[in-house]
């Protein structure tokens, strides 16, 4: 069957919500209006307002009823528009959500899931665009995940709904319109990376809306002759380290692409843990193509020139190589930005 | 007229609070207890008279000066000591410490130490309530600083709007740390703040116990009637200083005095004895069984083990999700 991204967290969140009684959504239009990216449309006629609850304009507010509904018996999912939005809500997220389990000693749990959209590419300006992703793999506690696949789209969702403590989940604008032929949907782990192509000569690491370039980059490659690895990281927090050590292990060589700044990004802490538990065994230096290091702009060629693109991680890949086009060197947004 | 046990039973509420809290400043001095300490003293009407109305089935949450909370909603005096004491058979294992007292068996969600925070968490608590139909009510303690923060406003609009079954205790001790009311808020009336967002309200002298009583009585009865929020405003004051690092540079120690007048122990004992409620040998008897209490809860405390750093990173999350990630 033909799935696409929207259609499959709609589908997971509508199934969640006729197995379970205690499953609602919460956010900003979620209800009347179908949801910004049209994610919850047609819900509210099935599952009446009580369920998919329309709120006010008040991330902190929602997301601090989000956790305590879930405290009290409910398994909210709550929406918020984007991930810039999201900072309205950090302290409930940051102070309450995350750290509840340890510092009761392990008397309250917080069962919510929170979904965001993230990232650039729809000329949304410096605003609705960023990739903050980082922030929150940064805090103990929560489970931060970042499906890039239609099949992740909702088995990620319907997992992260049977998870004790809050998980946090990352859907990049670019991917809701994009369609895959799968069999059927199923419940996916929430705990492990994946390889999505195999290779030898470099792994490509990389998560949600970058991945079908880095795919496109790894195409492109091969027909020169490097063969790359595709590593999807799936999981933000925690990370699957063995996951990516063992490809690059493999591959001895390490390129890490993520949309988000490249000071204190999580390309950066990919590229430590590769430092710490496979230096050894690298033939090169490790590279990262990240976002430039500007706020997002608005006209289309800024806003992609800003971003990384396929020809950037190209360029980054055969930078590893010796090759003299390196990594950087025709444009910003690699290497020394 | 007074009940007898029930003044009796009020009266010793707020007894135990102020003796356990001094022998906590003592305790502050002599190194046992370390970090940020508030006390409650001069405020504790407020919780003697309004947690006792509350039942078993309903949820409390409260501030970082829940001392007193902690105490009254059931958590023996003897695990809110050794939590202060950092020992693992404290009520949070000696990881919350003074502003994070738990206990999940008496529905008491803590000790919430960011001012306000706890106000949407309680209006998610009676989200719950009201979307799977239970007739209970979550009581959200806080202070007149909470009003000003903007999380306040979010709360209160969605409680109405969606008439959750919370019930909004705000302690105005007319100090937001060091900045008084009419130095942080632009209208220090808070009833008609509350009744701006039509959430029922109510004002009441936080220093008469009595008062606080018949208040959160008639609080409860119409949260549980009508199945919406209401706000009660408690008008009290703190004898002592915000914390213990706390100078005290803002306000006036006449200020203070005048304040101690109203006492609401004394107050309270004098009324008891002037309508011969209790008798002297009642008050002796009263402050003797809390003495003992207060030197069980610290000896147990005393007693009580540091837990192995090997437990260090246990219930960062759940162990089954924990197990499964690995």
């Amino acid at each position: 069957m033909k799935a696409n991204y929207r259609g499959a967290v709609h589908d997971a969140i509508a199934e969640a919500m006729r197995a379970d009684e205690r499953v609602v959504l919460l956010g900003e239009d979620v209800g009347r209006y179908g949801g910004t990216y049209a994610v919850s449309k047609g819900l509210l006629e099935e599952f009446g307002p009580d369920r998919i609850r329309d709120t006010p304009i008040s991330e902190l507010g929602f997301v601090g009823i989000g956790i305590g509904a879930a405290l009290n018996g409910l398994r909210p999912i709550v929406e918020i528009m984007t991930v810039n939005f999201s900072l309205l809500a950090l302290d409930q997220i940051v102070n309450t959500a995350a750290p509840l389990r340890h510092m009761s000693n392990g008397q309250f749990s917080v069962p919510l899931v929170i979904r965001m959209a993230t990232g650039a590419g729809r000329q949304l300006a410096a605003q609705h665009s960023h990739s903050l992703e980082n922030w929150y793999a940064h805090i103990p506690g929560i489970t931060v995940l970042a499906p890039a696949t239609v099949a992740d789209a909702y088995g990620m969702l319907r997992t992260a709904l049977s998870n004790p403590d809050p998980v946090i989940i990352f859907e990049h604008v670019g991917l809701y319109n994009t369609s895959t032929d799968l069999d059927a949907l199923e419940p996916t782990d929430i705990a492990r990376a994946a390889s999505r192509r195999n290779g030898t000569d470099a792994t490509l690491i990389t998560y949600g809306g970058s991945l079908p370039k880095v795919l496109d980059a790894a195409e492109q490659l091969a027909q020169t002759g490097i063969d790359c690895e595709v590593i999807d990281l799936r999981v933000l927090r925690p990370l699957d380290d063995a996951t990516i050590l063992e490809s690059v292990r493999k591959t001895h060589r390490a390129v890490i692409v993520d949309e988000g700044w490249r000071t204190g990004s999580l390309a950066a802490e990919v590229s430590a843990r590769i430092v710490e538990g496979a230096f050894y065994d690298l033939d090169a230096p490790i590279a990262r193509v990240c976002t430039v290091e500007v706020p997002i702009p608005y006209a289309k060629h800024l806003e992609q020139a800003a971003l990384p693109q396929p020809d950037t991680i190209v360029a980054a890949v055969r930078g590893l190589f010796g090759d003299d086009q390196r990594a950087g060197a025709e444009r910003p947004g690699v290497e020394e930005r | 007229m007074t009940d007898p046990g029930l003044a009796r039973a009020l009266l010793t509420d707020m007894i135990r609070v102020r003796r356990m809290e001094e022998k906590c400043a003592e305790m502050y001095s002599a190194g046992k207890i370390r970090g940020f300490l508030h006390l409650y003293v001069g405020e504790e009407a407020v919780a003697a008279g309004s947690l006792r109305v509350l039942g078993p089935q309903d949820a409390v949450i409260a501030t970082y000066r829940e001392h007193a909370h902690a105490l009254l909603r059931g958590i023996p005096m003897a695990k809110i000591m050794a939590e202060m004491f950092g020992k693992q058979e404290g009520c949070s294992g000696g990881r919350g410490g003074s502003m994070h007292l738990f206990d999940a068996s008496r529905r008491f969600y803590g000790g919430n130490a960011i001012v306000a925070g706890g106000l949407p968490t309680a209006a998610g608590l009676a989200f719950a309530d009201a979307q799977l139909k239970r007739n209970q009510v979550s009581a959200c303690y806080f202070g007149d600083g909470a009003i000003a923060e903007g999380v306040f406003h979010e709360t209160m609009n969605m409680a109405e709007l969606w008439k959750l079954p919370v019930l909004f205790c705000c302690e105005n001790n007319r100090y937001a740390m060091g900045t008084s009311i009419d130095r942080e808020l632009s209208d220090v009336d808070l009833v008609v703040l509350a009744e701006s967002y039509r959430v029922p309200s109510a004002s009441t002298d936080g220093m008469d116990v009595l008062a606080c009583h018949d208040a959160m009585q008639q609080a409860v009865e119409h949260v549980r009637t009508n199945g919406g929020p209401f706000f009660l405003e408690f008008k009290t004051y703190r004898f002592r200083p915000h914390s213990m690092f706390d100078p005290e540079l803002y306000r006036e120690k006449a200020e203070v005095e005048k304040w101690r007048e109203h006492d609401p122990i004394t107050t309270f004992t004098e009324r008891c004895l002037t309508e011969g409620l209790l008798s002297a040998e009642d008050l002796a008897a009263i402050e003797q069984a809390v003495a003992a209490e207060v030197a069980d809860a610290v000896a147990y405390a005393e007693a009580g083990t540091l837990a192995s750093v090997d437990d260090l990173t246990r219930d960062v999350m759940t162990p089954t999700a924990a197990k499964a990630l690995s």
